[in-house]
Protein backbone atom coordinates (compact mmCIF):
# COMPACT_ATOMS: atom_id res chain seq x y z
CA UNK A 1 0.00 0.00 0.00
CA UNK A 2 1.31 3.47 -0.67
CA UNK A 3 2.21 5.36 2.30
CA UNK A 4 1.81 9.01 2.65
CA UNK A 5 4.37 10.97 1.04
CA UNK A 6 3.66 13.72 4.01
CA UNK A 7 6.55 14.47 6.36
CA UNK A 8 6.66 16.46 9.52
CA UNK A 9 8.31 19.88 8.92
CA UNK A 10 8.34 22.54 11.42
CA UNK A 11 8.88 25.69 9.68
CA UNK A 12 5.62 25.29 6.82
CA UNK A 13 2.42 26.26 8.07
CA UNK A 14 -0.01 23.86 10.42
CA UNK A 15 -1.94 22.93 7.31
CA UNK A 16 0.34 22.30 4.58
CA UNK A 17 1.00 18.65 4.19
CA UNK A 18 4.61 19.55 3.94
CA UNK A 19 7.79 17.98 2.61
CA UNK A 20 6.33 15.79 -0.90
CA UNK A 21 8.51 13.57 -3.16
CA UNK A 22 7.44 12.72 -6.69
CA UNK A 23 6.88 8.74 -7.13
CA UNK A 24 7.06 7.48 -10.91
CA UNK A 25 5.35 5.29 -12.34
CA UNK A 26 6.43 2.76 -15.27
CA UNK A 27 3.65 1.48 -17.82
CA UNK A 28 5.18 -1.35 -20.31
CA UNK A 29 1.58 -1.99 -21.85
CA UNK A 30 1.47 -0.72 -25.26
CA UNK A 31 -1.49 2.54 -24.80
CA UNK A 32 -3.81 3.04 -27.81
CA UNK A 33 -4.09 7.09 -28.89
CA UNK A 34 -7.75 8.66 -30.51
CA UNK A 35 -5.21 9.68 -32.82
CA UNK A 36 -4.33 6.18 -33.81
CA UNK A 37 -1.08 5.74 -32.46
CA UNK A 38 -0.03 3.67 -29.95
CA UNK A 39 2.71 4.50 -27.15
CA UNK A 40 4.63 1.12 -26.77
CA UNK A 41 5.48 2.60 -22.99
CA UNK A 42 5.21 5.04 -20.75
CA UNK A 43 5.82 6.77 -17.75
CA UNK A 44 3.92 9.06 -15.11
CA UNK A 45 5.17 11.24 -12.33
CA UNK A 46 2.87 11.84 -9.61
CA UNK A 47 2.63 12.73 -6.00
CA UNK A 48 0.07 11.36 -3.10
CA UNK A 49 -1.14 13.52 -0.13
CA UNK A 50 -2.60 11.69 2.88
CA UNK A 51 -2.88 7.72 3.49
CA UNK A 52 -4.90 5.40 1.78
CA UNK A 53 -7.14 3.49 3.81
CA UNK A 54 -7.06 0.09 4.34
CA UNK A 55 -10.53 -0.48 2.40
CA UNK A 56 -9.23 1.86 -0.25
CA UNK A 57 -12.09 3.85 -0.34
CA UNK A 58 -10.66 7.47 0.32
CA UNK A 59 -8.48 7.90 -3.24
CA UNK A 60 -8.90 11.67 -4.56
CA UNK A 61 -7.76 11.62 -8.42
CA UNK A 62 -6.70 15.40 -9.29
CA UNK A 63 -6.66 16.50 -12.74
CA UNK A 64 -4.53 19.78 -13.63
CA UNK A 65 -5.47 22.11 -15.97
CA UNK A 66 -3.07 23.18 -19.44
CA UNK A 67 0.06 24.06 -17.90
CA UNK A 68 -0.23 22.07 -14.51
CA UNK A 69 1.79 19.49 -13.15
CA UNK A 70 1.91 16.65 -10.45
CA UNK A 71 2.97 18.91 -7.75
CA UNK A 72 -0.30 20.46 -6.20
CA UNK A 73 0.42 20.56 -2.74
CA UNK A 74 3.18 20.97 -0.26
CA UNK A 75 7.17 21.64 -0.09
CA UNK A 76 9.80 19.88 -2.45
CA UNK A 77 12.43 21.07 -0.49
CA UNK A 78 13.52 24.23 2.24
CA UNK A 79 14.18 26.26 -0.31
CA UNK A 80 11.18 26.40 -1.89
CA UNK A 81 9.16 29.33 -1.94
CA UNK A 82 6.02 28.40 -3.04
CA UNK A 83 4.04 25.38 -2.13
CA UNK A 84 1.97 23.04 -5.16
CA UNK A 85 -0.48 24.70 -7.70
CA UNK A 86 -3.65 23.96 -5.07
CA UNK A 87 -2.20 23.99 -1.91
CA UNK A 88 -5.27 26.82 -0.79
CA UNK A 89 -7.48 23.57 -1.21
CA UNK A 90 -5.44 20.24 -0.32
CA UNK A 91 -3.91 19.61 3.48
CA UNK A 92 -5.00 19.04 6.43
CA UNK A 93 -8.66 20.98 7.20
CA UNK A 94 -8.50 22.19 3.81
CA UNK A 95 -11.61 21.68 1.25
CA UNK A 96 -9.76 18.40 0.35
CA UNK A 97 -9.17 17.04 3.75
CA UNK A 98 -5.73 14.86 3.59
CA UNK A 99 -6.62 14.17 7.27
CA UNK A 100 -9.46 11.67 5.68
CA UNK A 101 -8.05 11.46 1.57
CA UNK A 102 -5.39 10.07 -0.13
CA UNK A 103 -4.59 12.32 -2.72
CA UNK A 104 -3.26 11.45 -6.08
CA UNK A 105 -1.80 13.89 -8.46
CA UNK A 106 -0.04 13.34 -11.12
CA UNK A 107 1.58 14.70 -14.45
CA UNK A 108 -0.35 14.49 -17.53
CA UNK A 109 0.96 12.29 -20.76
CA UNK A 110 2.72 14.58 -22.94
CA UNK A 111 3.59 16.91 -20.02
CA UNK A 112 6.83 18.27 -18.99
CA UNK A 113 7.70 17.57 -15.50
CA UNK A 114 8.43 14.14 -15.21
CA UNK A 115 5.98 12.07 -17.61
CA UNK A 116 5.96 10.81 -20.57
CA UNK A 117 6.62 13.81 -23.33
CA UNK A 118 7.94 15.55 -25.98
CA UNK A 119 11.35 16.35 -23.78
CA UNK A 120 11.44 12.51 -23.35
CA UNK A 121 13.23 9.81 -24.70
CA UNK A 122 11.66 7.70 -27.94
CA UNK A 123 12.87 3.98 -27.61
CA UNK A 124 12.08 3.79 -31.55
CA UNK A 125 14.64 6.52 -32.85
CA UNK A 126 16.85 7.23 -30.02
CA UNK A 127 16.53 10.67 -30.41
CA UNK A 128 13.89 13.21 -28.04
CA UNK A 129 10.19 12.71 -28.93
CA UNK A 130 10.09 15.81 -29.67
CA UNK A 131 7.25 17.09 -32.13
CA UNK A 132 6.74 13.48 -33.13
CA UNK A 133 5.47 12.87 -29.56
CA UNK A 134 1.96 12.01 -30.88
CA UNK A 135 -1.24 13.92 -29.89
CA UNK A 136 -2.54 13.03 -27.01
CA UNK A 137 -6.50 13.77 -25.96
CA UNK A 138 -8.54 13.97 -22.91
CA UNK A 139 -9.72 10.02 -23.10
CA UNK A 140 -6.00 8.73 -23.61
CA UNK A 141 -5.35 11.01 -20.09
CA UNK A 142 -8.50 9.66 -18.69
CA UNK A 143 -7.08 5.68 -19.63
CA UNK A 144 -3.59 6.46 -18.80
CA UNK A 145 -5.01 7.51 -15.47
CA UNK A 146 -7.10 4.38 -15.03
CA UNK A 147 -3.50 2.68 -15.58
CA UNK A 148 -2.06 4.52 -12.76
CA UNK A 149 -5.17 3.86 -10.49
CA UNK A 150 -4.51 -0.05 -11.11
CA UNK A 151 -1.37 0.18 -9.99
CA UNK A 152 -1.67 1.63 -6.91
CA UNK A 153 -5.04 -0.99 -6.17
CA UNK A 154 -7.34 1.91 -6.17
CA UNK A 155 -10.28 -0.07 -8.07
CA UNK A 156 -12.91 3.50 -7.34
CA UNK A 157 -12.10 7.24 -6.66
CA UNK A 158 -13.85 8.75 -3.81
CA UNK A 159 -13.68 11.95 -6.31
CA UNK A 160 -11.68 12.84 -8.77
CA UNK A 161 -11.92 16.58 -9.15
CA UNK A 162 -10.43 19.43 -11.59
CA UNK A 163 -10.38 23.24 -12.61
CA UNK A 164 -10.39 24.20 -15.76
CA UNK A 165 -8.75 21.55 -18.37
CA UNK A 166 -8.58 18.93 -15.34
CA UNK A 167 -12.64 19.38 -15.34
CA UNK A 168 -12.86 18.16 -18.78
CA UNK A 169 -10.64 14.87 -18.01
CA UNK A 170 -12.90 14.84 -14.63
CA UNK A 171 -16.37 14.70 -17.01
CA UNK A 172 -14.43 12.38 -18.97
CA UNK A 173 -13.61 9.72 -16.10
CA UNK A 174 -17.85 10.52 -15.92
CA UNK A 175 -18.31 9.04 -19.00
CA UNK A 176 -15.66 6.41 -19.95
CA UNK A 177 -15.30 4.75 -16.18
CA UNK A 178 -18.91 5.40 -14.27
CA UNK A 179 -17.92 2.31 -11.77
CA UNK A 180 -14.94 3.92 -11.06
CA UNK A 181 -15.72 7.45 -9.78
CA UNK A 182 -17.80 7.57 -6.70
CA UNK A 183 -17.73 11.73 -6.88
CA UNK A 184 -17.40 14.39 -9.34
CA UNK A 185 -15.83 17.92 -8.64
CA UNK A 186 -16.04 19.85 -12.35
CA UNK A 187 -14.53 23.82 -11.77
CA UNK A 188 -14.16 26.49 -13.90
CA UNK A 189 -14.76 23.58 -16.78
CA UNK A 190 -16.63 23.72 -19.88
CA UNK A 191 -18.27 20.49 -21.99
CA UNK A 192 -16.38 22.15 -25.09
CA UNK A 193 -14.44 25.16 -25.80
CA UNK A 194 -16.09 27.70 -27.84
CA UNK A 195 -14.86 29.36 -31.15
CA UNK A 196 -13.63 32.51 -29.47
CA UNK A 197 -11.03 29.69 -27.23
CA UNK A 198 -9.91 27.96 -29.97
CA UNK A 199 -8.95 31.30 -31.53
CA UNK A 200 -6.85 31.88 -27.89
CA UNK A 201 -5.16 29.05 -28.77
CA UNK A 202 -4.66 29.35 -32.24
CA UNK A 203 -2.61 32.50 -31.31
CA UNK A 204 -0.20 31.21 -28.85
CA UNK A 205 0.24 28.29 -31.22
CA UNK A 206 1.21 30.36 -34.07
CA UNK A 207 3.37 32.20 -31.83
CA UNK A 208 5.37 29.13 -30.69
CA UNK A 209 5.58 28.04 -34.16
CA UNK A 210 6.18 30.94 -35.78
CA UNK A 211 9.69 31.61 -33.72
CA UNK A 212 12.67 31.13 -35.81
CA UNK A 213 14.18 29.19 -32.65
CA UNK A 214 11.11 26.53 -32.72
CA UNK A 215 12.87 24.75 -35.72
CA UNK A 216 9.76 22.32 -36.60
CA UNK A 217 10.01 21.55 -32.78
CA UNK A 218 13.51 19.98 -32.80
CA UNK A 219 14.89 23.07 -31.29
CA UNK A 220 16.32 21.22 -28.59
CA UNK A 221 18.64 19.20 -31.25
CA UNK A 222 19.64 23.42 -32.08
CA UNK A 223 20.55 23.48 -28.56
CA UNK A 224 17.81 26.34 -28.35
CA UNK A 225 14.20 26.82 -27.24
CA UNK A 226 11.47 29.14 -28.72
CA UNK A 227 11.13 31.42 -25.60
CA UNK A 228 9.82 34.28 -27.89
CA UNK A 229 7.04 32.34 -28.63
CA UNK A 230 6.11 30.62 -25.57
CA UNK A 231 6.80 34.16 -23.70
CA UNK A 232 3.85 35.86 -25.99
CA UNK A 233 1.58 32.53 -25.87
CA UNK A 234 1.90 32.58 -22.12
CA UNK A 235 1.10 36.11 -22.06
CA UNK A 236 -1.95 36.00 -24.67
CA UNK A 237 -3.08 33.03 -22.44
CA UNK A 238 -2.00 34.87 -18.67
CA UNK A 239 -4.70 37.69 -20.28
CA UNK A 240 -7.44 35.46 -20.25
CA UNK A 241 -7.17 33.70 -16.75
CA UNK A 242 -7.35 37.26 -15.60
CA UNK A 243 -10.69 39.56 -15.31
CA UNK A 244 -10.64 42.85 -16.72
CA UNK A 245 -11.44 43.81 -13.34
CA UNK A 246 -8.82 42.08 -11.56
CA UNK A 247 -6.29 43.73 -13.89
CA UNK A 248 -7.26 46.85 -13.77
CA UNK A 249 -7.45 47.14 -9.32
CA UNK A 250 -4.14 45.02 -9.91
CA UNK A 251 -2.60 47.51 -12.76
CA UNK A 252 -4.81 50.24 -13.79
CA UNK A 253 -2.79 52.69 -15.96
CA UNK A 254 -0.04 52.61 -13.32
CA UNK A 255 3.68 53.35 -14.88
CA UNK A 256 6.71 52.22 -14.06
CA UNK A 257 8.18 55.46 -13.45
CA UNK A 258 6.61 59.19 -13.60
CA UNK A 259 6.81 60.12 -17.12
CA UNK A 260 6.00 58.28 -20.49
CA UNK A 261 8.88 58.16 -22.75
CA UNK A 262 7.42 57.72 -26.11
CA UNK A 263 9.11 54.80 -26.70
CA UNK A 264 8.18 50.86 -26.79
CA UNK A 265 10.00 49.65 -23.81
CA UNK A 266 7.60 48.42 -20.62
CA UNK A 267 5.58 51.45 -19.22
CA UNK A 268 2.81 50.26 -17.82
CA UNK A 269 3.00 48.38 -14.75
CA UNK A 270 0.40 45.71 -17.02
CA UNK A 271 2.89 45.20 -19.39
CA UNK A 272 5.68 44.55 -17.26
CA UNK A 273 3.60 41.94 -15.51
CA UNK A 274 2.90 40.49 -18.51
CA UNK A 275 6.38 40.27 -19.56
CA UNK A 276 7.58 38.87 -16.49
CA UNK A 277 5.07 36.34 -16.52
CA UNK A 278 6.22 35.08 -20.19
CA UNK A 279 9.71 35.31 -19.54
CA UNK A 280 9.16 32.84 -16.38
CA UNK A 281 7.36 30.96 -18.20
CA UNK A 282 9.54 30.46 -20.81
CA UNK A 283 12.62 28.83 -19.57
CA UNK A 284 10.15 26.46 -17.29
CA UNK A 285 8.04 24.93 -20.12
CA UNK A 286 8.33 22.75 -22.90
CA UNK A 287 6.92 24.15 -26.06
CA UNK A 288 5.83 20.60 -27.62
CA UNK A 289 3.98 20.28 -24.59
CA UNK A 290 2.38 23.88 -24.73
CA UNK A 291 1.71 22.75 -28.23
CA UNK A 292 -0.43 19.34 -27.29
CA UNK A 293 -2.18 20.75 -24.54
CA UNK A 294 -3.84 23.44 -26.39
CA UNK A 295 -5.16 20.78 -29.02
CA UNK A 296 -6.27 18.30 -26.17
CA UNK A 297 -8.48 21.46 -25.33
CA UNK A 298 -9.49 21.82 -28.47
CA UNK A 299 -10.57 18.32 -29.67
CA UNK A 300 -12.28 17.99 -26.10
CA UNK A 301 -16.19 17.69 -27.34
CA UNK A 302 -17.92 14.75 -25.78
CA UNK A 303 -21.30 16.00 -27.14
CA UNK A 304 -20.14 15.56 -30.41
CA UNK A 305 -20.49 11.92 -30.78
CA UNK A 306 -23.92 12.09 -29.93
CA UNK A 307 -24.47 14.76 -32.45
CA UNK A 308 -24.33 17.15 -30.07
CA UNK A 309 -26.41 16.20 -27.20
CA UNK A 310 -24.70 16.65 -24.45
CA UNK A 311 -26.92 14.75 -22.07
CA UNK A 312 -26.72 11.66 -23.98
CA UNK A 313 -23.46 11.79 -23.82
CA UNK A 314 -23.18 12.25 -20.16
CA UNK A 315 -25.62 9.29 -19.81
CA UNK A 316 -23.55 6.55 -18.83
CA UNK A 317 -22.38 8.85 -15.75
CA UNK A 318 -23.61 7.21 -12.26
CA UNK A 319 -21.57 9.51 -9.62
CA UNK A 320 -23.19 12.73 -8.01
CA UNK A 321 -21.46 16.12 -9.37
CA UNK A 322 -20.43 19.36 -8.10
CA UNK A 323 -20.37 22.39 -10.62
CA UNK A 324 -18.71 25.45 -9.65
CA UNK A 325 -18.20 28.48 -11.94
CA UNK A 326 -16.83 32.14 -11.14
CA UNK A 327 -18.52 35.02 -11.99
CA UNK A 328 -16.15 37.21 -13.87
CA UNK A 329 -14.24 34.26 -15.51
CA UNK A 330 -14.37 34.98 -18.72
CA UNK A 331 -12.87 31.93 -20.28
CA UNK A 332 -15.00 29.53 -19.54
CA UNK A 333 -17.69 31.77 -18.16
CA UNK A 334 -20.25 30.39 -15.59
CA UNK A 335 -22.87 29.93 -18.96
CA UNK A 336 -20.77 27.13 -20.14
CA UNK A 337 -21.09 25.59 -16.46
CA UNK A 338 -24.79 26.27 -16.67
CA UNK A 339 -24.41 23.97 -20.26
CA UNK A 340 -23.10 21.34 -18.35
CA UNK A 341 -25.58 21.55 -15.34
CA UNK A 342 -28.38 21.82 -17.71
CA UNK A 343 -27.44 18.38 -19.88
CA UNK A 344 -26.73 16.65 -16.28
CA UNK A 345 -30.25 17.92 -15.43
CA UNK A 346 -31.81 16.93 -18.37
CA UNK A 347 -29.71 13.09 -18.30
CA UNK A 348 -31.20 12.60 -15.05
CA UNK A 349 -28.17 12.88 -12.68
CA UNK A 350 -27.19 14.30 -9.12
CA UNK A 351 -25.54 17.53 -9.93
CA UNK A 352 -25.19 20.38 -7.77
CA UNK A 353 -24.23 23.61 -9.27
CA UNK A 354 -22.74 27.20 -7.62
CA UNK A 355 -21.63 30.35 -9.26
CA UNK A 356 -19.01 31.92 -6.59
CA UNK A 357 -18.53 35.19 -6.58
CA UNK A 358 -14.87 35.91 -6.79
CA UNK A 359 -13.54 39.23 -9.13
CA UNK A 360 -10.24 36.47 -10.41
CA UNK A 361 -11.23 35.42 -13.34
CA UNK A 362 -10.84 32.00 -14.57
CA UNK A 363 -7.72 31.91 -12.05
CA UNK A 364 -10.27 32.17 -9.00
CA UNK A 365 -10.14 28.54 -9.04
CA UNK A 366 -6.68 28.12 -7.95
CA UNK A 367 -7.29 30.61 -5.18
CA UNK A 368 -8.72 30.84 -1.58
CA UNK A 369 -11.95 32.24 -1.14
CA UNK A 370 -14.77 31.65 1.55
CA UNK A 371 -17.19 30.69 0.18
CA UNK A 372 -16.07 28.15 -2.55
CA UNK A 373 -13.77 26.91 0.42
CA UNK A 374 -17.25 26.33 2.48
CA UNK A 375 -19.05 24.47 -0.92
CA UNK A 376 -16.25 22.53 -2.01
CA UNK A 377 -15.80 21.30 2.13
CA UNK A 378 -19.06 20.55 2.40
CA UNK A 379 -19.19 17.90 -1.04
CA UNK A 380 -15.87 16.51 0.27
CA UNK A 381 -17.27 16.33 3.86
CA UNK A 382 -20.65 14.90 2.23
CA UNK A 383 -18.48 12.20 0.78
CA UNK A 384 -16.88 11.27 3.65
CA UNK A 385 -19.64 10.86 5.86
CA UNK A 386 -21.54 8.57 2.64
CA UNK A 387 -18.41 6.22 1.78
CA UNK A 388 -17.83 5.94 5.76
CA UNK A 389 -14.32 7.59 5.69
CA UNK A 390 -12.47 8.09 8.54
CA UNK A 391 -9.62 10.42 9.84
CA UNK A 392 -6.58 8.17 8.93
CA UNK A 393 -4.20 11.45 9.86
CA UNK A 394 -5.48 13.12 13.27
CA UNK A 395 -2.60 12.47 15.32
CA UNK A 396 -0.17 13.96 13.36
CA UNK A 397 -1.61 16.79 13.44
CA UNK A 398 -2.86 17.11 16.65
CA UNK B 1 -39.69 21.75 9.32
CA UNK B 2 -41.84 24.64 8.79
CA UNK B 3 -45.69 24.36 9.06
CA UNK B 4 -46.09 25.52 5.39
CA UNK B 5 -43.41 22.35 4.72
CA UNK B 6 -45.17 19.79 6.76
CA UNK B 7 -48.43 19.91 4.64
CA UNK B 8 -46.56 20.38 1.17
CA UNK B 9 -44.46 16.88 2.31
CA UNK B 10 -48.18 15.03 2.46
CA UNK B 11 -49.14 16.46 -1.46
CA UNK B 12 -45.88 14.77 -2.83
CA UNK B 13 -46.60 11.74 -4.42
CA UNK B 14 -44.11 8.67 -3.71
CA UNK B 15 -40.99 8.69 -5.95
CA UNK B 16 -42.03 11.60 -7.42
CA UNK B 17 -39.32 13.40 -9.35
CA UNK B 18 -39.70 17.31 -8.42
CA UNK B 19 -38.04 21.00 -8.95
CA UNK B 20 -37.82 22.87 -5.83
CA UNK B 21 -37.84 26.56 -6.40
CA UNK B 22 -36.34 28.75 -3.88
CA UNK B 23 -35.28 25.59 -1.76
CA UNK B 24 -33.55 26.78 0.94
CA UNK B 25 -31.53 24.35 3.25
CA UNK B 26 -32.77 21.23 1.04
CA UNK B 27 -34.55 20.43 4.32
CA UNK B 28 -38.01 19.72 2.52
CA UNK B 29 -35.68 17.52 -0.25
CA UNK B 30 -33.54 15.95 2.08
CA UNK B 31 -36.68 14.28 3.89
CA UNK B 32 -38.73 13.68 0.73
CA UNK B 33 -35.65 11.94 -0.74
CA UNK B 34 -35.09 9.82 2.57
CA UNK B 35 -38.66 8.79 3.24
CA UNK B 36 -40.25 9.12 -0.11
CA UNK B 37 -37.92 8.22 -2.34
CA UNK B 38 -38.30 11.63 -3.85
CA UNK B 39 -35.79 12.73 -6.71
CA UNK B 40 -35.32 16.04 -8.41
CA UNK B 41 -33.34 19.32 -7.62
CA UNK B 42 -33.66 22.43 -5.68
CA UNK B 43 -33.06 26.14 -7.33
CA UNK B 44 -31.31 28.67 -4.96
CA UNK B 45 -29.84 32.44 -4.82
CA UNK B 46 -28.77 31.96 -1.37
CA UNK B 47 -24.82 30.71 -0.92
CA UNK B 48 -25.39 29.78 2.52
CA UNK B 49 -28.45 27.55 1.19
CA UNK B 50 -26.91 26.43 -1.25
CA UNK B 51 -24.00 25.32 0.98
CA UNK B 52 -26.11 23.70 3.74
CA UNK B 53 -28.12 21.68 0.58
CA UNK B 54 -24.93 20.01 -0.79
CA UNK B 55 -23.26 19.23 2.96
CA UNK B 56 -27.16 17.32 3.08
CA UNK B 57 -26.64 15.87 -0.28
CA UNK B 58 -29.38 17.72 -1.71
CA UNK B 59 -29.16 18.03 -5.56
CA UNK B 60 -29.05 22.22 -5.72
CA UNK B 61 -28.30 24.27 -8.69
CA UNK B 62 -27.70 28.17 -8.29
CA UNK B 63 -30.56 30.00 -10.39
CA UNK B 64 -32.11 33.39 -10.15
CA UNK B 65 -36.15 32.59 -10.47
CA UNK B 66 -36.58 35.81 -12.30
CA UNK B 67 -34.70 34.08 -15.41
CA UNK B 68 -37.57 31.93 -15.45
CA UNK B 69 -37.45 28.12 -15.77
CA UNK B 70 -36.02 28.39 -19.86
CA UNK B 71 -33.42 25.67 -18.75
CA UNK B 72 -35.92 22.97 -17.68
CA UNK B 73 -37.73 20.92 -20.69
CA UNK B 74 -41.65 21.08 -20.33
CA UNK B 75 -42.94 17.99 -18.44
CA UNK B 76 -39.95 17.00 -17.49
CA UNK B 77 -41.03 17.04 -13.89
CA UNK B 78 -44.29 15.73 -11.62
CA UNK B 79 -44.02 18.63 -9.31
CA UNK B 80 -42.61 22.07 -9.11
CA UNK B 81 -43.11 23.85 -5.57
CA UNK B 82 -42.07 27.28 -4.42
CA UNK B 83 -42.66 28.21 -1.08
CA UNK B 84 -42.34 31.53 0.06
CA UNK B 85 -41.21 32.86 -2.84
CA UNK B 86 -43.71 34.29 -5.48
CA UNK B 87 -44.29 37.65 -3.72
CA UNK B 88 -40.51 38.11 -4.15
CA UNK B 89 -40.28 37.46 -8.21
CA UNK B 90 -41.07 40.14 -10.91
CA UNK B 91 -43.67 38.66 -12.73
CA UNK B 92 -45.52 36.01 -10.46
CA UNK B 93 -47.94 35.28 -12.99
CA UNK B 94 -45.38 34.10 -15.57
CA UNK B 95 -43.75 32.15 -13.07
CA UNK B 96 -47.15 30.13 -12.40
CA UNK B 97 -47.19 29.26 -16.21
CA UNK B 98 -43.20 28.49 -16.41
CA UNK B 99 -43.89 25.63 -13.12
CA UNK B 100 -47.26 24.59 -15.19
CA UNK B 101 -45.11 23.84 -18.36
CA UNK B 102 -42.40 21.98 -16.30
CA UNK B 103 -44.89 20.01 -14.71
CA UNK B 104 -48.09 19.29 -14.55
CA UNK B 105 -48.53 20.09 -10.67
CA UNK B 106 -47.65 22.99 -9.29
CA UNK B 107 -47.30 23.40 -5.28
CA UNK B 108 -47.13 27.12 -3.97
CA UNK B 109 -47.16 28.96 -0.87
CA UNK B 110 -47.22 32.63 0.25
CA UNK B 111 -47.66 35.08 3.04
CA UNK B 112 -51.31 35.73 3.27
CA UNK B 113 -51.86 39.79 3.04
CA UNK B 114 -55.46 39.85 3.63
CA UNK B 115 -54.18 38.02 7.56
CA UNK B 116 -56.43 39.63 10.33
CA UNK B 117 -53.24 40.69 11.70
CA UNK B 118 -51.98 42.50 8.70
CA UNK B 119 -55.30 44.15 7.87
CA UNK B 120 -55.06 45.34 11.80
CA UNK B 121 -51.66 47.11 11.14
CA UNK B 122 -53.38 48.10 8.24
CA UNK B 123 -56.65 48.90 8.43
CA UNK B 124 -56.27 50.74 11.78
CA UNK B 125 -53.08 51.42 12.94
CA UNK B 126 -52.37 52.66 8.96
CA UNK B 127 -48.76 51.01 9.08
CA UNK B 128 -47.42 48.52 6.51
CA UNK B 129 -48.08 45.27 7.95
CA UNK B 130 -45.00 43.33 9.93
CA UNK B 131 -45.11 39.95 10.94
CA UNK B 132 -43.31 36.40 11.20
CA UNK B 133 -44.37 35.98 7.89
CA UNK B 134 -43.53 39.12 6.14
CA UNK B 135 -40.56 40.34 8.88
CA UNK B 136 -39.25 43.10 7.00
CA UNK B 137 -39.82 47.15 6.44
CA UNK B 138 -41.46 48.54 3.75
CA UNK B 139 -38.07 50.02 2.15
CA UNK B 140 -35.90 47.02 2.81
CA UNK B 141 -38.15 44.18 1.96
CA UNK B 142 -37.76 41.68 -0.87
CA UNK B 143 -41.65 41.09 -0.99
CA UNK B 144 -42.71 43.20 -3.78
CA UNK B 145 -45.81 41.41 -4.90
CA UNK B 146 -48.11 41.06 -1.55
CA UNK B 147 -51.44 39.46 -2.51
CA UNK B 148 -53.75 37.53 -0.75
CA UNK B 149 -55.38 34.54 -0.53
CA UNK B 150 -58.46 35.26 -2.59
CA UNK B 151 -56.12 37.21 -5.34
CA UNK B 152 -53.86 33.99 -6.17
CA UNK B 153 -57.51 32.23 -6.85
CA UNK B 154 -58.79 34.68 -9.20
CA UNK B 155 -55.35 34.66 -11.38
CA UNK B 156 -55.93 30.51 -10.96
CA UNK B 157 -59.14 31.23 -11.92
CA UNK B 158 -58.47 33.59 -14.68
CA UNK B 159 -55.81 31.09 -16.21
CA UNK B 160 -57.85 28.09 -16.15
CA UNK B 161 -56.36 25.94 -13.53
CA UNK B 162 -57.53 23.47 -11.17
CA UNK B 163 -57.11 24.50 -7.29
CA UNK B 164 -56.60 20.86 -5.98
CA UNK B 165 -56.04 21.50 -2.19
CA UNK B 166 -55.52 24.70 -0.79
CA UNK B 167 -54.72 25.06 2.98
CA UNK B 168 -53.05 28.01 5.13
CA UNK B 169 -50.78 27.87 7.80
CA UNK B 170 -50.60 29.66 11.12
CA UNK B 171 -47.65 30.73 12.94
CA UNK B 172 -45.88 26.75 13.52
CA UNK B 173 -48.82 25.15 13.03
CA UNK B 174 -51.56 24.21 10.38
CA UNK B 175 -54.95 26.37 10.30
CA UNK B 176 -57.25 26.27 13.07
CA UNK B 177 -60.77 25.57 12.50
CA UNK B 178 -61.48 29.36 11.55
CA UNK B 179 -58.60 29.63 9.33
CA UNK B 180 -60.86 26.39 7.51
CA UNK B 181 -63.95 28.51 7.08
CA UNK B 182 -62.20 32.01 6.59
CA UNK B 183 -58.90 31.52 4.84
CA UNK B 184 -58.44 35.17 3.59
CA UNK B 185 -59.17 36.39 6.98
CA UNK B 186 -57.47 33.73 9.54
CA UNK B 187 -54.47 32.12 7.39
CA UNK B 188 -50.91 33.54 7.97
CA UNK B 189 -49.13 31.16 4.94
CA UNK B 190 -51.79 30.78 1.46
CA UNK B 191 -50.88 27.00 0.18
CA UNK B 192 -52.28 26.17 -3.11
CA UNK B 193 -52.19 22.71 -5.02
CA UNK B 194 -52.56 23.84 -8.68
CA UNK B 195 -52.87 21.95 -12.01
CA UNK B 196 -53.59 22.43 -15.80
CA UNK B 197 -56.64 21.67 -16.88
Amino acid sequence: MPDSDTLTFVDRPADSVGLVTPHVAKFDTPLPLACGKVLPEYELIYETYGTLNAERSNAVLICHALSGHHHAAGYHGDEDRKPGWWDAHIGPGKSIDTNRFFVVSLNNLGGCHGSTGPVSHNPETGRQWGPDFPMVTVSDWVASQARLADQLGIERWAAAVGGSLGGMQVLQWTMTYPERVANAVVIAATPRLSAQNIAFNEVARQAIRSDPEFFGGWYAEHDTVPKRGLKLARMVGHITYLSEDAMGSKFGRDLRSNDLNFGFDVEFQVESYLRYQGDTFSTAFDANTYLLMTKALDYFDPAATQAGDLASALAPAKCPFLVVSFTTDWRFPPSRSRELVDALTRAGKSVSYANIDSPHGHDAFLLPEPRYHALFSAFMTRIARELNIEETAREETL
Amino acid sequence: MRADLELIYDWVPQGAHVLDLACGDGALLERLAQEKNVTGYGLEIDPDGITQCVARGVNVIEHNLDDGLGSFCDNSYDQVIMTQALQALRRPDKMLDEMLRVAEEGIITFPNFAYWRHRIHLGLRGYMPVSKSLPHAWYDTPNIHLSTFNDFEHLCREKGLVIVDRAVGVGDHKGHWTSKWWPNLFGEIAIFRVRRR
